[in-house]
């Protein structure tokens, strides 16, 4: 090295900028590519703020210490490399860095979010801070597991085509026994839905223990399966306090039969999820993924990580189905953002396109999509929406729009899947749902007085509050 | 709000046996069916009939009618297919099945003859 570029070792305070802030730098097709909106803090410049955000994520540390010139700083440091006005907003802006691809470990999500969203969220140069989107290179795609079997596979094993699956969330949430919960379970499931899903915290209280919980529901599978003819699922949720309960939870699920079980991914910890992931890819059993805890995460437009990022790293740990909001029912979610996310979830490449919240194109390889999940507060009326919105490839679920029909669960699966095969058929006939969805559940419910009686009985209910976290637009 | 009803269904009852995609639907007339096929064909699928003894129609594996009938685009052809299927084994579920290539998968299937299942 020539002499003028070796460096030498003053203790103290640098500015941030000097190191991290590099507008000439070209992103590298294996770098992580994140955009952060950032508040700095008063009379704090956007570069000095931007590049401590890529300093706190990445190398550095409030003060130079000799170990720095030990290692090749320069490579391994995060870039912040531009700078955009946030639309609408005075105060925030994005910066996007550029971290290279050895500052992660292969295959571990856990890694990456440590990085990314770990003390530099804490930092007192900036207000706030919010991770709104990332960019995955392919490289590293590649050395994570991913969904355990995939949208293609589940299809296959569920022998469910051709349309979206319906699910049923049992209720309420917590007090049943478990000979009266699988009763919900087979009323659920004989009446037509494809699948019923455990409450996410009903994991194994004294009210009712798993392994009961799991023995009655897969009588009631199976009873259901008898008399349908068609295949059935129940989601055994096997979130547990450790990681060795988990486990033989899942075991226990397998031993009987069952074909999915179900973890809650953010308040389980992604070291649970992606052990579980690569378990249920080597045991043959489909994976159901719920989000607790994510609207803590997400719904502050200025301070979090935004869910299509909790997508990705979803996507990444593992996992063949995932709640993704519902755009029509009691749940909060943009319609335009929710797309986005979908497409994240699912899809094979998906291009940048700010008006959906993407800030980058995103390659997943041979990576398997996932099932979207819609569920909250939605009923039979929602039908048309749910499935212009999701399309094929999505599970929705109706709990309380399944349980609380007034001739009970059997009656409100029924009428359920009439609306839904009646939306379908209207749809592949190139007829447009949304607009002609009244007409079209009407004349299906000719047929099926479950369907009328649903019909009847959720007519006046709407969610029509406005969403918190909206898209980043210049007239809000 | 009208009377409670009784959901009627059970192991003994064969008409509780359904098929999937569609069959809490009236069976479709033709004219109704015609539109699914159009449908597929529309989405570049591959068409394909199966059939099936009523007893073994929980099985993955019916009984291919030919093969699958690729780049067929005949709306009237594939459902000649079918009929010509049905003819052959009256008391079958025949099915119609449109191969997504790229998804690798089954982009659609509905049973367009219903057996007397069992």
């Amino acid at each position: 090295m020539p002499k003028d570029q070796t460096k030498t070792y003053t203790a103290g305070v640098k500015e941030y900028r000097e190191t991290y802030w590099m507008p000439e730098y070209t992103p590298k097709d294996t770098d992580f590519l994140a955009c952060f909106k950032v508040i700095p803090q008063e009379g704090v410049p956007r570069e000095e703020a931007a590049a401590a955000v890529a300093a706190e994520s990445s190398t550095g540390t409030w003060t130079t210490v000799w170990t720095d010139l030990l290692t090749d700083l320069d490579y391994y440091k995060g870039r912040a490399y531009a700078i955009e006005d946030v639309p609408g907003s005075d105060e925030a802006f994005y910066a996007f860095i550029a971290y290279p691809i050895d500052l992660f470990e292969e295959g571990s999500v856990v890694n990456v979010l440590t990085s990314l969203v770990g003390n530099v969220f804490g930092f007192k140069a900036v207000r706030a801070l919010r991770l709104e989107d990332i960019r995955i290179p392919i490289a590293y795609v590649m050395t994570c597991g991913g969904p355990p079997h995939g949208i293609q596979v589940e299809r296959d094993v569920m022998n469910k085509y051709g349309r979206p699956m319906l699910g049923c969330t049992i209720k309420p949430k917590l007090g049943l026994s478990a000979k009266n919960y699988g009763r919900a379970v087979y009323e659920c499931l004989r009446g037509g839905l494809d699948f019923t899903k455990d409450d996410e915290n009903v994991n194994s209280q004294p009210f009712m223990r798993w392994r009961q919980r799991f023995d009655f529901v897969m009588e009631a599978i199976n009873k259901a399966e008898a008399e349908t003819g068609e295949r059935k699922g129940h989601y055994l949720n096997v979130t547990a306090p450790t990681p060795e309960e988990m486990y033989k939870r899942a075991e226990y699920a397998k031993e009987i039969g069952a074909p999915i079980i179900m973890h809650d991914y953010l308040t389980g910890g992604f070291t649970a999820n992606t052990g579980l992931a690569n378990w249920c890819r080597e045991n043959g059993m489909l994976l159901h993924i719920h989000r607790a805890m994510h609207a803590v995460l997400d719904r502050n437009p200025n301070h979090g990580i935004h869910f299509r990022v909790l997508t990705k790293m979803l996507r990444l740990s593992g996992g063949d189905h995932l709640h993704t909001g519902t755009v029509v029912g009691k749940l909060e979610g943009d319609r335009a953002s929710t797309l986005g996310w979908i497409d994240l979830l699912r899809e094979r490449y998906v291009k940048e396109d700010r008006s959906r919240g993407i800030f980058f194109d995103q390659d997943w390889g041979s990576m398997p999509g996932a099932f979207a999940v819609a569920s909250g507060g939605i009923h039979v009326w929602h039908m048309p929406a749910l499935v212009t919105i999701f399309g094929d490839d999505a599970v929705l679920q109706f709990g309380g729009g399944t349980l609380g029909h007034p001739w009970g669960n059997a009656a409100g699966a029924a009428a359920n899947r009439v609306a839904l095969e009646a939306c379908v058929e209207a749809r592949n006939q190139g007829r447009e749902l949304e607009k002609e969805g009244k007409e079209i559940l009407t004349a299906a419910a000719k047929s099926s007085p479950e369907l009328a009686t649903a019909m009847e009985t959720w007519k006046e209910i709407k969610f029509e509050f406005d969403t918190v976290d909206k898209l980043d637009v210049q007239h809000r | 709000m009208s009377e409670m009803q009784d959901y009627k269904s059970s192991l003994g009852d064969v008409e509780s046996r359904k098929f999937e995609t569609f069959s809490y639907l009236p069976e479709m007339d033709a004219d109704r069916i015609r539109k699914q096929v159009e449908y597929i064909v529309s989405k570049g699928w591959n068409p394909a009939v199966e059939h099936t003894e009523p007893e073994n129609a929980f099985d993955h594996y019916w009984y291919m009618w030919k093969l699958p009938m690729f780049g067929e685009t005949d709306v009237d052809r594939i459902l000649a297919e079918a009929e010509a299927c049905h003819k052959a084994h009256p008391n079958n579920h025949v099915r119609l099945v449109g191969y997504d290539n790229y998804a690798q998968s089954k982009g659609a299937e509905m049973v367009v003859y219903r057996g007397k299942p069992v």
